[in-house]
């Protein structure tokens, strides 16, 4: 069998791709936090639920509707985005005037309230959500076998991930967002509807996380507790990559993933806590994040 | 001349500071109207009412004959208003070209982008900049005027322009603004700089605690020196 520095190939390409997939996941969470934190200043703690919740929706649509994976992946990122509009003009849209802290406190709040929602009706144990047919089985590439449901996934949040970075870095709509997040009233001035521009930034930004759950959900499972569990590195994710910089969370959603994955093949023991001892040392050295410009 | 701009009674408030109390001024299409007064007359704040852009105001403020008092900024913009604030507010995530590229179309006849560039050469040479921020003071003064240029705007607030600038830029401002209106733009401009103001209005308010003192037209000019020398101290 092949080794490369005393690991055989199959063993560190697929703790690799494990890490790629993770890194996928990273990365589209951290990106919608860093939309949101970008234009709203908001660290929205209600992200993992969120998450959670595009994947409840991906279960719902299939055993209640009958409506397959594909449609999951339009209508479930919709549906919580939705959800994100109503939170946000009914509740985050009261607080800006106050301190960021209270932000940070209501979206904490929300979270505990609606995974606590979701276990006292559905438990811990987690429901099962099948891989797509079309999707099933893998390809045997001779050092490795890749499962095309995995590679679809990372394929998917690398588009997901570039097409949002074009938008905000590329387009009059993007230019829009960049600016606001200096100077909202001076874009409002231009007469840009900035308000409406801060509710559907919250939408899309939680309607990423609502995507990352579907696509998550064959993976992981469904679990009331699967965004608890993930944010928390995450947020790790978003600090190390810089707060709000778009570039910097898909960059270090991705590279974190690869090096969480390639720790569990030369230092199992330390898989788990790598990426916190990367964020110590990066706020040691560079407290604005590796991306972060303020 | 069709009036554009009626404020009456005007009271703003910045939390619980009363800053206005009960401003009363009229802008007539084509004219470019100076507000005068010392640092704290309420003159910027008067043009923040307009746009919307302070807490809290009560009284009338009429653009075009409509009624703006509580309207949202970017409802009120949409009018056709161009504002210009003290601070530039020139974005630094913004590439110099994307800043005069920002705001959208509010009205119809706005300057095309070779225009603009005919009038503030300078920015034609630093367009690829790739922050806005980059530039000189006086060049980031002529980006904020340029970029509402483009916009179809036609009543344009424009906020003490030639602050801090060195005095061959502040010239070159003047020229631009005598163009402006030879194109028929409205203009209100709050300055300080009297020398720079008085060649160019056709009528000035003069303000002090919030309130209107004193009003009259270039004409009356002369006649007003003592007067200004003492609300203004020139």
């Amino acid at each position: 069998m092949t080794e490369i520095f005393g690991v055989p190939t199959q063993a560190l390409f697929g703790q690799l791709l494990i890490g790629l997939i993770n890194g996928s996941f990273y990365a589209l969470l951290s990106l919608g936090l860093a939309v949101i934190f970008g234009l709203l200043n908001i660290i929205n703690f209600t992200h993992g639920a969120q998450y959670m919740m595009g994947a409840f929706a991906a279960y719902f649509l299939l055993n209640k509707l009958g409506l397959n994976y594909w449609w999951a992946l339009v209508l479930a990122p919709l549906a919580v985005g939705a959800t994100g509009v109503i939170v946000e003009r009914l509740m985050l849209s009261r607080l800006y005037k106050l301190d960021h802290l209270y932000g940070l406190l209501l979206t904490f709040g929300l979270a505990l309230i609606i995974q606590g929602a979701f276990r006292h009706e559905y438990g811990s144990a987690g429901l099962p959500y099948s891989i797509p047919e079309i999707l099933s089985g893998g390809t045997n590439l001779g050092f490795m076998f890749l499962p095309k449901y995995r590679a679809w996934v990372i394929v998917a949040s690398l588009a997901v991930c570039v097409g949002t970075w074009f938008v905000i870095e590329r387009t009059k709509l993007g230019a829009y967002l960049r600016a606001a997040t200096e100077n909202p009233a001076m874009v409002q001035a231009f007469g840009v509807n900035v308000p409406r521009m801060i509710t559907l930034t919250y939408g899309f930004g939680v309607a990423l996380a609502g995507l990352a759950g579907v696509m998550a959900a064959p993976i992981y499972q469904v679990n009331p507790l699967m965004g608890a569990d993930t944010i928390i590195v995450v947020f790790a994710v978003v600090v190390i990559g810089g707060m709000g910089s778009i570039m910097g969370a898909v960059i270090t959603g991705f590279g974190l993933g690869v090096i969480e994955g390639l720790t569990k093949v030369f230092y199992p023991e330390a898989s788990n806590t790598v990426i916190f001892v990367i964020m110590a040392i990066v706020l040691m050295i560079r407290p604005q994040g590796l991306f972060g410009s303020r | 001349m069709a009036e554009v701009l009626r404020i009456e009674h005007l009271n703003a408030w910045y939390g619980e500071s009363h800053i206005l109390h009960g401003v009363d001024l009229t802008v007539n299409q084509g004219e470019v109207v100076t507000l005068l007064g010392r640092n704290g007359s309420g003159r910027t704040t008067t043009l923040k009412s307009i746009m919307g852009l302070v807490g809290r105001r009560a009284g009338s403020i009429r653009v075009n004959g409509q009624e703006t008092i509580s309207w949202p900024t970017h409802k009120v913009a949409h009018l056709g208003i161009g504002y210009c604030p003290e601070e530039r507010a020139i974005f630094s995530s913004l590439s110099v070209e994307e800043n005069l590229m920002l705001p959208p179309q509010i009205g119809e006849g706005g300057m095309s982008v070779d225009e603009i560039y005919d009038m503030f050469p300078n920015l034609r040479e630093r367009r690829k900049t790739a922050q806005g921020t980059k530039l000189s003071g006086g060049e980031q003064q002529m980006l904020a005027m340029a970029r509402i240029l483009r916009t179809g705007a036609h009543l344009l607030l424009l906020d003490e322009i030639t602050e801090g600038l060195a005095p061959v830029i502040v010239q070159a401002l003047g020229r631009i603004i005598v163009k402006l209106k030879e194109r028929g733009f409205t203009i209100v401009l709050v300055e300080q700089n009297f020398r720079f103001a008085a060649p160019l209005a056709d009528r000035f308010y003069v303000m002090e605690h919030g309130k209107i003192a004193e009003t009259f037209s270039a004409p009356e000019l002369e006649s007003k020196t003592q007067l200004l020398h003492e609300y203004l101290g020139v």
